[in-house]
């Protein structure tokens, strides 16, 4: 009979690797998310047949009344509100792991071996930094709580300390082995959950997919802990799975913004950062929504760059008319997205799919860098630090970072309501550029006029 | 037991690696619902609650079964039903005349 079980436990294994190989195209994507819930489907009725469960009403009554909260959660959700989803549901991950392994605890205490003895409190620790973070993150992505960095005296020092206080009790715990040491599990369970805290609260709201991304990993390594526990290899391999997903994203994300992971962990960037440069003396060229259909008009080939104050303004149904429009003209028009455009990695290309925009349309930046240069017209909509050409030069919050080669096309039109900098504080020479024009107000504003113009036309 | 965990070491570390060679090929099209669908994989530890729900008895060790069954279900029930929302959304465009 186990071993029927861990044939279907294998099956399982199988459809989660082979869902996550669909989803490298977007043409067979869904149907891996499908081969995803077919693994999940067999793993939890496999898990069922286990000769331990002899009382069933527990579980109806938990699956019955998560399966409501969540069917609600996906339906009502906004896209925009996509982060704050992700980041609740790590925390739920992160909260359940750490429930699980405190039940197996509670179910013999007096005989816990040495291998739960090391990972019961090290899944605890996980699932608990999991889940007090992501509720941080969750909070400052719903503006419940300022999403400026927090950071209060000896941030740094109090950090160090409770990690260390951490793991001297998991060893202590450890090494006493076979004792019911619940007082230990029971402090650790409140520093875990206060270092989850600590660590998030000093992030700052630009860097939140990086956060997101990170504890979307620790939800996957909580849930492969707690599969050591109870030594269950789906739950290993699963939570392996999602943890190296979430570490990737974390990469590829620091990677975007020019940041190490430590620096955004431990760097409170926004502090200090006060003092911009003003651009005083400098010109720039005004121009109306007019104007800009003049040069979208006479444009061979256009490229979009959205920015995430695109989405805020919901002004993507708004673009994406004028895109239509131009391509009925003739004209060639892409999106090119940044890695960072939204509030979580892929985020701006899930708000542009919602507006109807197909796919092939969108380019990511590796894709589409090498077209600027034979580009007629970039039209910018909410986008500012990731076309900043300051990124190329030296000594500046911006040096380094990879981005758009907005500054390579003939004429640039930038959509903005002023002239200030974006997150990192560095002006941008752009828009003072002779090719620029700046065309002031509310995005959606004045893509709505653009396409009035247009449909007259 | 030791060979036990020595095992899922193993497992553990092989199936990162699997996890890194998949997950790399994942467009950055792709990435909101890649990480909304690798959350709700992560609802796996449901399994582990069904286990510590299911034994019969009524004490702590039950109810906390029971909540992790409940967290870990939305989870699941959540993750996967948005990602295939967002996926639905992805288009190709029609081939017109």
């Amino acid at each position: 009979m186990s071993i029927l079980i861990s044939i279907f436990y294998l099956i399982a294994i199988s459809l989660f690797i082979f869902g996550l190989k669909f989803l490298s195209s977007p043409g067979t994507a869904r149907r891996g998310n499908l081969f995803s819930v077919l693994a999940m489907f067999i793993a939890v009725v496999v898990t069922l047949f286990d000769r331990h469960i002899i009382d069933y009403k527990f579980i109806i009554a938990g699956i019955l009344l998560g399966s409501i909260i969540g069917v609600i959660a996906a339906r009502k959700v906004k896209m925009t509100a996509m982060p704050q989803m992700v980041a609740a549901f790590n925390a739920f991950g992160g909260i359940a792991s750490a429930m699980v392994v405190l039940s197996q605890y509670f179910r013999f205490p007096q005989s816990i071996d040495l291998n739960n003895a090391i990972t019961i409190p090290l899944t605890l620790f996980i699932g608990m930094v999991t889940f007090t973070g992501s509720i941080i993150a969750f909070a400052k992505l719903q503006d419940l709580i300022k999403s400026a960095p927090l950071v209060f005296p000896a941030h740094r020092a109090v950090n160090f300390l409770l990690h260390l206080l951490i793991l001297v009790l998991i060893v202590l715990f450890a090494a006493n082995a076979g004792a019911t040491r619940l007082d230990l599990l029971v402090v650790l369970f409140i520093l875990s959950g206060i270092v989850g805290i600590t660590l998030v609260i000093p992030i700052g709201g630009a860097d939140m997919p990086v956060v997101i991304a990170l504890l979307n990993s620790y939800s996957g390594l909580a849930a492969a802990a707690s599969g050591f526990v109870v030594n269950n290899y789906v739950l290993i391999v699963s939570g392996a799975l999602v943890g190296a997903s979430g570490l990737i994203l974390t990469d590829i994300m620091c990677k975007a913004m020019n940041r190490s992971l430590w620096n955004v962990l431990f760097g409170a960037v926004g502090l200090g950062q006060g003092k911009q440069e003003t651009a005083g003396k400098k010109q720039v060229i005004r121009y109306t929504p007019v104007d800009a259909v003049v040069i979208l008009e006479n444009a061979q080939s256009v490229i979009i760059v959205p920015g995430y104050g695109l989405a805020v303004a919901q002004a993507q149904y708004a673009l994406q008319d004028v895109v239509e429009m131009l391509r009925k003209k003739g004209t060639t028009v892409q999106y090119a997205i940044h890695p960072v455009a939204g509030r979580m990695p892929g985020h701006m290309n899930v708000l542009l799919a919602e507006a109807n925009v197909p796919y092939d349309l969108l380019k990511d930046m590796d894709e589409i860098n090498e077209e600027f240069q034979s580009t007629d017209v970039v039209l910018v909509a909410g986008a500012n630090d990731v076309i900043n050409p300051a990124a190329r030069e030296k000594g500046n919050a911006l040096s380094g970072m990879p981005i758009l080669n907005v500054d390579e096309a003939q004429s640039i039109i930038i959509i903005k309501r002023s002239l200030s900098p974006g997150f990192a504080g560095v002006d941008n020479p752009l828009f003072y550029d002779q090719k620029t024009m700046m065309v002031f107000g509310d995005a959606k504003d004045m893509l709505l006029k653009i396409s009035g113009i247009l449909k007259k036309e | 037991m030791t060979g036990g965990i020595i095992v899922s070491i193993y497992v553990f570390v092989l199936a990162v690696f699997a996890g890194i060679e998949l997950i790399t090929r994942v467009p950055p099209l792709l990435h909101t619902p890649l990480m909304s669908g690798a959350n709700a994989i992560s609802g796996i530890t449901l399994v582990g609650a069904l286990i510590m729900a299911g034994e019969g008895g009524s004490g702590f060790s039950t109810i906390l079964g029971f909540l992790a069954i409940i967290f870990a279900t939305i989870n699941v029930v959540g993750g996967f039903l948005v990602t295939d929302r967002m996926l639905e959304m992805f288009k190709k465009e029609e081939k017109k005349k």
